[in-house]
């Protein structure tokens, strides 16, 4: 006969908790996830209305906790071919609506199963959109949340870090070099936290050596490479001398391109500024346009640094929402890089063309 | 790129009358596209048959050609407009057919008119199936297997091949009518047939069932530069097999992971990219298997469509309104985000909110209709609902469909399901019925798993979870009281979207009591904002929606603020005519310096589009919902700011129903007392009576007994009707005690007595019927001062029994004595006088040998309020609006909103309504007193008969000038259609007849060339089913008889529907499309602009003989 179901009330079940941001305001809802009393990060929102899994697994998020806009998350689970990463480097989740078990017939796992056993605390049931325009309104902060008391939560809150200053990508930068892709270029990729869907990218143009953030520019020279590549990552540009003075060193000989965080770096090596965002870009429907062609992509973005100007470059790629530079090129070097997500993972693949582009500047040089 | 100055002047071309399938969205979409194209600069000529629309008002465009949507006619419109382009991608299917009519013919080369939005090269790869099917496979993307015939042989040939069941799609179209499934052999040499007549090009697309599959849209643009956006991602809840018209949909989807989600983008814009699509929006269609995700592209639509506009609503992306400043030249990133002004259209909209869409379908209207879901289109409306949660969209979806539901169960209409054994529950929940949606939550409180529910209905697991969590927490509240619940639990169970009702009678409370208890412990409604962008940017855009969080977004204001409380989804009876007066309200009040506040839950109409109101709340019209906005706009009143009272009146029977639950003070224009006493049979009889007004006799009833009682006392026919509807619901002519039991005890069961049927508050009314009485509707302004302004006088060409909304009428009256003409005037005047009306009155009367009966009055808006202003040109809505709010006739007329005299305007106006037979072959196309129709058209010219014939035309009958008139009468329209008959010959026709018929003409010595049987004759003469499919006669007159079976006549009715060719059911049309007939003889169509006709410039046409 019929299998009859338990009146099952999740949502009765779950344990209240409060999120509260370093300056004071305070969100309800309840406890999801790893279970933890505090957990705390900077708080970032993400506006992308697919793609949870590969936000939360993009080692970009190091130190963040990522508060997603779109109401439900969890719909269609989680499987391994999407994961960006091992192991999510973010903090934790916030959410709206939590929503388990999921439908899909890729998914090997519930998201918030997965996010159990990746140790990912969560919070669901809150007003993201309150959470949104105030973030919005006074930038990213720090925050703290979790089943504790709200006094606790509070000093947690006004305690926790900022990104600012901060060397993140030492935190997921790999600990060994290590070989990917069968492509028919040699390239070395600095990982500052690479997602999985550049190395895949990268590894259709070329044979790639994964190397960790701190390698020198000569052992990268000395593998002889065709170009060199410079990973998205986490955090404050401004905090990493060391990746700053080794991609000045190889800017010029070698065909370099980089991403997000890589873009960062390379703006810095070559002379420029780079400052905080009110709020970051998080999202999968930024417009940027390609100066060459007029033509807008629509783009998938995750940073809270940008560059400013960069002496020695032209301004190849510029957000239509507020200017921000999203793209450079070397005017003496071989060299371009673009602070937006051309891989997608997740989002739109209206930029792919830019690996063809770094094929085709290894193959002039 | 910026603007096309190499253009002066854009044709656009409307998409006619409301029917199934395309509805007052392209109102919408068109309205926005005339105005933008306006504010552009340049010179927009429009050509609409419907009246009821906002784009066709005057100021909308240029050149108004209210004139029938015909090749012919168009190209007289090209001839004297002589436009540099034509714009048909905001008409719906009916625009992008005309237009490739109008490429074929050559006229739009002959005038050098360049198509713009879509070329037609591009209209012909998309809406040809075989093309487009050539075209997918050609860029990689995968379609149905599928094959094309154009014969039956062809048919069974590709369909054996496939493998059964099998779809089969005529080809060009519109809203999936004529596409069916077929399951075997047998099925499909029906379904073929069919398929093959409705085509226009005779041509069927045979597909391999995929019934079961997931169904996703895209809605996409592209602009001349090739940037390409998606605008919305829809997911439809019911699976492929369900028209996606008929199905619930949801934006965004909701169960696709990015890397599927991107891929399918991908495969839009490459589908875009190779149909054509230069610039502008379109719809693109998926398939997906949920067993492993293979993906298969469905159709495309290179034009804004009904989910355009669910898009538009779901986003606040305009998308009508972008593709048409893309068809001139710009680029998506040289427009702007009217919401957040900061940022360029070239972007994707992101929502942080869940949009449910459910159809609205009207079954109980069309008996003969058997209410299944299947690929042809049904329904006759939707509800668009927004909250934060998909349960919390979904119940407020299911709650603004206002079929007397107060969310998904959870409330009395639930027990029919819950009545169900098991066995009969699963045997119907693998149907896709308007009621599916209930059973399910039924069958998931009885505790079924959802992967039993999912896997017989085959909705997404998902989904069925979702709808779980309902009912999961109408259990967790089952035993509690409203004393124990504390705010957590109010609160989640508000968060799932459980109105006050629900939750009254789960708790065993009332809604007053919830409410109160729920607001004492914190739990209210707070207003969200739609804004493109999850909040990442500031919206300026007052578009909001209610839901239960922390924070709400609603701007403080110091303006005096008028609420207008919308119509609601559109129904046979209550549709765009109703949504018109609603916008010409805000319109009006904005103007004389009133911030208007607009409540509708409909997504196709103007009244919901963010710009249409000072600002929007797409909310469901419930007293609960209201008063959740009423609250809002008290929270965010400052200084002299508040709220200066509620329009109740202007949206039909929806919001008049909400008066009683408003504060009285609020509620504008005629009391809420005087509308009960036109209502109340007891207190407008009294009325009737003190004011000497004649009215049929009659009486009411609360059961079988009365009702005979009644009947004996008048004497019969009766026409019987249930208090409080609209559109003549379930109202029947009565001729004998039999039929009278039959129609009560309807009354007292089932659907009807949940709308309204008989109760002690709703009697029932029983009233002498006046056969062969002609019908005059009346509709006159009144203002706070006494003054009354007479709008117009309607004279209906159908006699009474057919239902106004039914039946074609003409202003100014054709027929009319003076004397009668003052006896209207009189009693009009003294109804508004007597029920102190401030605003519109409509009052119906019949006339017969000179006296006039009134028949009733409602002092409010009526349907015909849009076709009186066009056939007048006075803006009857915009006057009410400001009389209401307190202005008086003379201060309207030294404004010039209304005219200083009301002069006869010159012409004439006909209104013909537009019926959905073709949807339903079952259901007998006889006009009767319960209205039927969808929508309406207008025709105008200078005389009746001209007009006629263009009114005729406009709702898809062409009158023939020649052939043969089968007439069928009954005993007692004989004489009377002898003269009818006398004059078809007169024109030349030749007669056929029944035989009974047919002795009658030959004895008054007029000539029948074919006899043609009855059922039960055969042999004696031809079948009048053949003569029919064989198109041997060109125009049918089969009046039914009036007493006895209604079915009398329907096979040949049927027969006329299902092959086209025109069929008229009284002797009045009949007489007019005689006249039409000869006034047009010969001669084309001349057409005038509104423009034109209000300048009193009248068509220079043929004379009229």
């Amino acid at each position: 006969m019929r299998s009859r179901r338990p009146a099952a009330a999740d949502e009765a079940e779950r344990q209240p908790a409060l999120l509260v941001l370093a300056d004071g305001e305070v969100f309800e809802g309840e406890a999801a996830g790893a279970p933890c009393p505090v957990a705390t990060g900077e708080i970032v929102f993400n506006t992308a209305m697919s793609g949870y899994q590969e936000v939360v697994t993009d080692p970009s998020y190091a130190g963040q906790v990522i508060a997603f806009t779109t109401a439900h998350i969890g719909n269609y689970g989680t499987n391994a071919a999407d994961d960006e990463a091992d192991r999510p480097a973010c903090r934790g989740v916030v959410v709206r609506d939590l929503t388990d078990p999921p439908s899909n017939w890729r998914s090997t796992e519930g998201f918030e199963a997965f996010l159990v056993r990746h140790g990912i605390p969560a919070m669901t049931g809150v007003d993201t959109r309150r959470l949104t325009r105030h973030l919005r309104d006074r930038g990213a902060m720090p925050g703290a949340f979790g089943t504790a008391a709200e006094g606790e939560l509070r000093r947690a809150a006004a305690e926790a870090l900022p990104t600012d200053g901060r060397d993140l990508v030492a935190e997921v930068t790999t600990a060994q070099p290590y070989q990917f892709g069968t492509g028919p270029f040699r390239v070395v990729a600095y990982d500052y936290g690479v997602k999985a869907t550049m190395l895949h990218h990268l590894g259709t143009l070329a044979t790639v050596t994964v190397v960790p953030a701190g390698t020198p520019a000569d052992d990268v020279l000395a593998l002889e490479p065709d170009g060199v590549f410079f990973s998205n990552g986490p955090g404050d540009p401004s905090a990493l001398p060391g990746p700053v003075a080794t991609a000045a060193d190889l800017v010029g000989r070698v065909p370099i391109f980089g991403i997000c965080l890589g873009h960062q770096v390379l703006g810095l090596a070559l002379g420029g500024s780079t400052y905080k965002l009110p709020f970051g870009h998080h999202g999968a429907n930024h417009p940027v346009r390609r100066l060459a062609t007029g033509h807008v992509e629509v783009t998938s973005q995750n940073h809270n640094y940008a560059v400013g100007t960069v002496p020695g470059t032209e301004v190849t790629h510029v957000n239509l929402n507020d200017d921000v530079v999203e793209g450079l090129r070397s005017l003496s070097a071989p060299l371009f890089s673009v602070q937006y997500h051309p891989e997608a993972g997740p989002g739109p693949h209206d930029a792919r063309y830019l690996f063809d582009e770094f094929a085709a500047l290894m193959a002039g040089a | 790129m910026p603007r096309r100055d190499d253009l002066e002047s854009i044709l656009v071309i409307g998409s006619g009358p409301i029917v199934i399938g395309q509805a007052c969205e392209f109102d919408y979409s068109g309205t926005q596209a005339c105005r933008v194209l306006s504010e552009e600069g340049y010179r927009v000529v429009l050509a609409n048959s419907n009246p009821a629309t906002i784009m066709t008002d005057p100021a909308t465009a240029a050149a108004t050609y209210v004139e029938p949507l015909d090749r012919e006619v168009l190209a007289a419109v090209i001839e004297r407009e002589r436009p540099d382009a034509l714009l048909p991608t905001l008409g719906g299917q009916t625009a992008l057919n005309l237009t490739m009519e109008l490429v074929e013919d050559g006229v739009l080369e002959a005038h050098g008119v360049e198509v713009i939005g879509a070329r037609p090269e591009a209209i012909a790869t998309a809406e040809n199936r075989e093309q487009f099917k050539a075209a997918m496979i050609e860029i990689g993307l995968e379609v149905p297997p599928s094959g094309f015939a154009h014969s039956l042989d062809e048919a069974l040939a590709v369909a054996d091949g496939l493998g059964y069941p099998v779809i089969v799609r005529p080809s060009y179209i519109l809203g999936g009518s004529g596409t069916s499934i077929a399951a075997d052999r047998d099925e499909l040499l029906g379904v073929a047939t069919a398929g093959l007549a409705a085509s226009p090009v005779g041509q069927v697309l045979i597909e391999r069932s995929i019934a079961g599959w997931k169904e996703f849209e895209l809605e996409v643009m592209r602009d001349v530069a090739d940037n390409c956006v998606v605008v919305c991602s829809i997911e439809n809840l019911d699976p492929m097999g369900v028209h996606t018209g008929d199905s619930i949909t949801v934006a965004p989807a909701q169960t696709l992971t990015d890397v599927e989600f991107q891929a399918m983008r991908d495969d839009a814009f490459a589908c875009l990219r190779r149909v054509g699509v230069e610039t502008g929006g379109s719809n693109v269609q998926f398939a997906v298997d949920p067993a492993d995700g293979r993906r298969l592209i469905i159709e495309m639509n290179p034009r804004v469509s009904r989910s355009s506009a669910l898009a538009s609503k779901a986003t606040g992306f305009p998308i009508a309104k972008i593709a048409a400043r893309l068809a001139v030249g710009y680029r998506l990133d040289e427009v702007a985000n009217d919401i957040t002004r900061a940022t360029p259209a070239s972007f994707e909209p992101t929502i942080d909110y869940v949009v449910t869409k459910i159809p609205r379908w009207a079954f109980e209207k069309l008996p003969g209709a058997e209410p299944v879901l299947g690929a042809s289109m049904q329904s006759v409306g939707e509800v668009m609902a927004i909250g934060r949660t998909f349960c919390e969209s979904l119940q407020k979806a299911v709650r603004s469909l206002e079929q007397g539901r107060a969310g998904l169960n959870a409330d009395p209409a639930e027990r029919p399901f819950d009545g169900l054994d098991d066995e009969t529950l699963a045997a119907r929940l693998r149907r896709a019925t308007p009621e599916r949606l209930f059973e399910v939550e039924s069958a998931l409180r009885r505790g079924w798993s959802a992967e039993e529910v999912a896997a017989t209905t085959t909705i997404d697991p998902w989904f069925v979870r979702q709808i779980g969590r309902i009912a999961d927490e109408r259990r967790s509240l089952e035993g509690s009281s409203l004393a124990g619940l504390d705010r957590a639990r109010l609160r989640r169970a508000k968060r799932l979207g459980f109105s006050d009702a629900q939750l009254a009678y789960v708790l065993g409370s009332t809604e007053a009591e919830v409410r109160a208890s729920r607001l004492a412990l914190g739990v209210r409604a707070t207003m969200k904002t739609v804004d493109t962008c999850g909040a990442e940017f500031e919206a300026y855009t007052p578009y909001h929606y209610a839901t239960y969080e922390d924070e709400e977004e609603v701007r403080p204001s110091d303006q005096p603020r008028v609420v207008i409380l919308g119509s609601g989804p559109n129904r046979i009876g209550q549709g765009i005519e109703f949504d018109y007066c609603c916008v010409h309200a805000s319109m009006a009040l904005r103007a004389a310096g009133y911030e208007t506040v607009m409540v509708n839950c409909n997504p196709e109409t103007v009244s919901t589009d963010y710009d249409t109101s000072d600002r929007l709340y797409f909310e469901p019209l419930t007293s609960e919902d209201v008063a959740n906005v009423l609250d809002a706009e008290a929270r965010a009143s400052t200084g002299a700011g508040s709220v200066t009272g509620v329009i109740v009146s202007l949206g039909g029977q929806t919001p008049l129903k909400l008066a009683g639950s408003l504060p009285p003070g609020l509620v504008l224009g005629t009391s809420p007392a005087s509308i009960d006493r036109a209502e109340d049979r007891e207190q407008w009889n009294a009325l009737c009576e003190a004011l000497a007004i004649p009215q049929p006799k009659g009486g009411t009833a609360m059961g079988v007994d009365d009702a005979l009682a009644v009947a004996a006392e008048v004497g019969y026919p009766v026409l019987v009707r249930p208090s409080y509807v609209l559109g003549g619901r379930a109202m029947e002519i009565v001729y004998d005690d039999h039929a009278m039991r039959r129609v009560m005890t309807a009354l007292a069961d089932g659907l009807l007595a949940r709308e309204g049927g008989v109760t002690a508050e709703r009697p029932v009314l029983v009233d002498r019927f006046l056969e062969d009485a002609v019908e005059v509707d009346v509709d006159a302004l009144r203002d706070r001062t006494g003054e009354i302004h007479v709008a117009g006088v309607m004279e209906h060409v159908e006699e009474a029994g057919v239902h106004s909304g039914d039946s074609a009428c003409a202003l100014p009256p054709q027929t009319l004595s003076q004397a009668v003409l003052d006896q209207l005037d009189r009693h009009t005047r003294a109804l508004a006088e007597e029920l102190l009306v401030v605003g519109l009155i409509n009052v119906q009367y019949a006339v017969k040998d000179g006296t006039v009966y009134v028949l009733e009055a409602n002092p409010r808006a009526s349907r015909t309020v849009p076709f009186v202003a066009k056939a007048t040109g006075v803006p009857v809505a915009m006057v009410a609006a400001r009389l209401m709010v307190g202005a008086t006739l003379s201060e309207l007329r030294a404004e010039k909103l209304l005219p200083v005299r009301s002069d006869d305007p010159g012409h004439v106006s006909v209104k013909e309504a537009v019926l959905p037979f073709e949807r339903f072959p079952g259901v007998d196309t006889l006009l009767g007193p319960e209205m039927r129709s969808t929508g309406e058209v207008m025709g105008i010219d200078r005389t009746f008969g001209l007009a006629f014939a263009k009114s005729q035309l406009a709702a898809g009958t062409r009158l023939p000038h020649d052939g043969t008139v089968f007439l069928s009468l009954a005993d007692r329209d004989k004489p009377a259609g002898l003269e009818v008959a006398r004059s078809f010959s007169r024109l030349g026709f030749e007669l056929a007849a029944t035989l009974g018929t047919a002795g009658y003409l030959r004895d008054h010595g007029l000539e029948v060339s074919t006899l043609v049987a009855k059922i039960g004759e055969e042999g004696l003469a031809a079948d009048a089913v053949d003569l029919i499919a064989n198109r041997r006669v060109h125009l049918v007159v089969n009046t039914p008889r009036g007493r006895g079976s209604r079915a009398d006549g329907q096979h040949i009715r049927r027969a006329a529907s299902r092959h086209r060719v025109p069929c008229l059911t009284t002797l009045a049309a009949a007489r007019a499309a005689a006249a039409g007939i000869a006034d047009t003889a010969g001669h084309p169509f001349a057409v005038r602009t509104l423009q034109e006709l209000a300048r009193r410039e009248l068509t220079t046409g043929p004379a009229p003989r």
